[in-house]
């Protein structure tokens, strides 16, 4: 302790109280920042055309019209069809639903093994995985093309799906050998004494261990997918295009009137589904996000 | 039986092992093969040198492209980390409602690009949007324009990115920010150091592998930064938003050069490269020691 006991006057009292108005301030400053597209898209989506043509950016709805909504979802045109984003989306949930699935049990077997059976050669594989989280998927837009013509899944959804699973291998085994190396290795090798093999200490030890890294891993898998525009717009055609790649169309559509209300509408509902996940497991996407930037 | 046994954890590993060979490895030496040859609408597997690199860097669109990345990146790495670090500070002040606050600044980072690049092409729409709005205001002579403009087209670009990517990194320092030894802090405080000095001299110092993390997080966004030029500005006006993704895209799948596509994937691959692998290189290397 120093002899000086730090006393607060009234001058830097205020200071205090002042500063802490303009953290406020500027905390609140941002937050209308982060929250003005989404006001504005939600906005614009409940307004008609002349009022939207008429009236400001920030205005609210005069009139509440859910038009727009049931254009975008059952009436806009991508491209020549013409029945909304509502195709798009059960495309988008039949490609992520498996894919999650997938990938995320291929990466809990594999983290298992990393991580608890270590072997020659263990940790070199593992380098390699991570690394291929890195590239740039550009550098393997080509020959995936060609590949999927081979394997006679090109423009398919289970195509998607299997570009899907395998471009997501590296990162669903790093989230859970990460998880699984901090499970002491005597817990293994116990159950190894007592009998138990590869599989059933898999089954009976790790998985009801596993549900935090579960969560953490379909919810990135999830909104990775969902959001996916590279390999949707690579990878299908007319008929088997994910959602983002529907929007970016009607967005882009260029006959017609542009129909500015629609296309907010249309934008909410890609995004809904992602929304929602962060909303409910936000704890789960944020520990996601970090797990995937800095590891260990 | 016993064989199996033993060997039951190598052959869980080996499918995705070889998946992993042949679709990333396997695939780069694909399309590094490529890139050295004359393959223009179908691939030719005759090797030439390295005449798709000389057309690329001879392309005045690629060098608009290659700008626009350097541009774009250093904008949006160096605004994303300021914005980031100083919002983490801030909600380390023990704000009321810092869970709502934080839920925010960072729920942009669950909304896919195309979603971010339509939102923001609307307000940027100078004709309806905050140009329209703000001359609605009464400042006739307001300009707001730049998704129009060939020269200031890049920077709405940057805007965007910086409001999907700057909650992300807030949240990587307010946990670097938290994980800094309380004691010390304390320590601090009671000898009477004000707080801007114990941010500058001891917080920030000790969060230096979280700014690298973020760094090489938002380099790498910046790298494959595609979806967000093509719904914000689809490229344009003309191909004054270009950026290598989309330059890679635009030769595979409309102007149907697989050598020029081959050849631009590879540059952005090593641009990766150059930044990723001294990183990982020292991640792994001091997991090891």
């Amino acid at each position: 302790m120093t002899d000086v006991i730090y006393r607060p006057t009234q001058s830097s009292r205020r200071a205090r109280i002042a500063l802490r108005w303009g953290l406020y301030l500027m905390l609140s400053v941002f937050a209308f920042w982060y929250l003005l597209p989404l006001f504005v898209m939600l906005t614009t989506s409940l307004k008609n055309l002349e009022e939207i043509r008429a009236g400001s950016l920030l205005a609210l709805p005069r009139e509440i019209t859910l038009e727009p909504w049931r254009t975008a979802w059952s009436g806009a045109c991508t491209g020549i069809r013409c029945d909304g984003l509502q195709p798009f989306f059960w495309n988008s949930v039949m490609l992520a639903v498996p894919a999650v699935m997938i990938s995320t049990l291929i990466g809990a077997m594999n983290g298992y093994v990393i991580a608890q059976w270590r072997f020659r050669g263990a940790n070199l594989i593992f380098s390699l995985m991570l690394f291929g989280c890195f590239i740039p998927f550009q550098v393997v837009l080509l020959p995936m093309a060609r590949m999927l013509g081979i394997m006679n899944i090109a423009g398919t959804i289970p195509g998607l799906i299997f570009v899907h699973v395998i471009y997501g291998i590296g990162f669903t085994t790093l989230f859970f050998r990460n998880y699984y190396v901090t499970i002491p290795a005597e817990l293994t090798k116990a159950a190894k004494i007592d009998g138990a093999g590869f599989f059933r200490i898999f089954w009976s030890i790790f998985l009801p261990l596993s549900l935090p890294i579960i969560v953490v891993t379909v919810i990135w898998q999830f909104t990775q997918i969902w959001n996916d525009f590279l390999f949707g717009v690579s990878f299908s055609q007319a008929g088997t295009q994910p959602i983002t790649v529907a929007l970016n169309n009607i967005v882009n559509s260029t006959t017609g009137v542009k129909e500015y209300n629609v296309d907010m509408a249309a934008a909410i509902i890609a995004a809904l589904p992602t929304l929602l996940v962060y909303v409910v497991a936000g704890k789960y996407f944020i520990r996601g996000l970090t797990a995937g930037s800095v590891k260990g | 039986m016993q064989w199996l046994e033993r060997h039951v954890p190598k052959l869980v590993l080996a499918p995705s092992f070889i998946a992993i060979l042949i679709f990333v490895y396997g695939f780069i030496g694909w399309t590094a093969w490529v890139s050295f040859t004359r393959s223009r609408l179908l691939p030719n597997y005759d090797i030439v040198g390295t005449i798709q690199y000389q057309r690329l860097f001879a392309s005045p669109r690629w060098e608009v492209a290659l700008n626009n990345l350097f541009v774009f990146g250093v904008l949006f790495i160096g605004i994303s980390m300021i914005l980031g670090l100083l919002l983490a500070i801030f909600l380390d002040q023990k704000i009321r409602a810092e869970g709502a606050l934080r839920t925010i600044y960072l729920y942009p980072m669950a909304l896919s690009l195309i979603v971010t690049g339509t939102a923001w092409k609307w307000m940027l729409n100078p004709g309806l949007g905050i140009e329209a709005m703000v001359r609605g205001w009464g400042f006739e002579n307001f300009r707001f324009d730049w998704i129009t403009d060939p020269k200031m087209a890049i920077y709405t670009i940057v805007i965007a990115g910086v409001w999907q990517a700057s909650g992300f990194v807030m949240a990587l320092f307010l946990a670097g920010l938290r994980s800094v030894d309380g004691e010390i802090i304390k320590a601090a405080q009671v000898d009477g150091i004000p707080t801007h000095r114990i941010y500058t001299a001891i917080i920030i110092p000790s969060m230096a592998p979280i700014f690298l993390s973020a760094f090489i997080v938002l380099a790498h966004l910046a790298i494959k930064s595609f979806d967000l030029v093509i719904a914000l500005t689809g490229g344009g006006p003309g191909y004054a938003t270009d950026l290598p993704a989309t330059y890679m895209y635009a030769m595979a799948f409309s102007r149907g050069d697989i050598g020029q596509a081959a050849a631009s994937a590879m540059v952005m691959m090593m641009i990766v490269f150059a930044i990723v692998v001294p990183y990982l290189y020292s991640e792994l290397r001091s997991k090891h020691d």
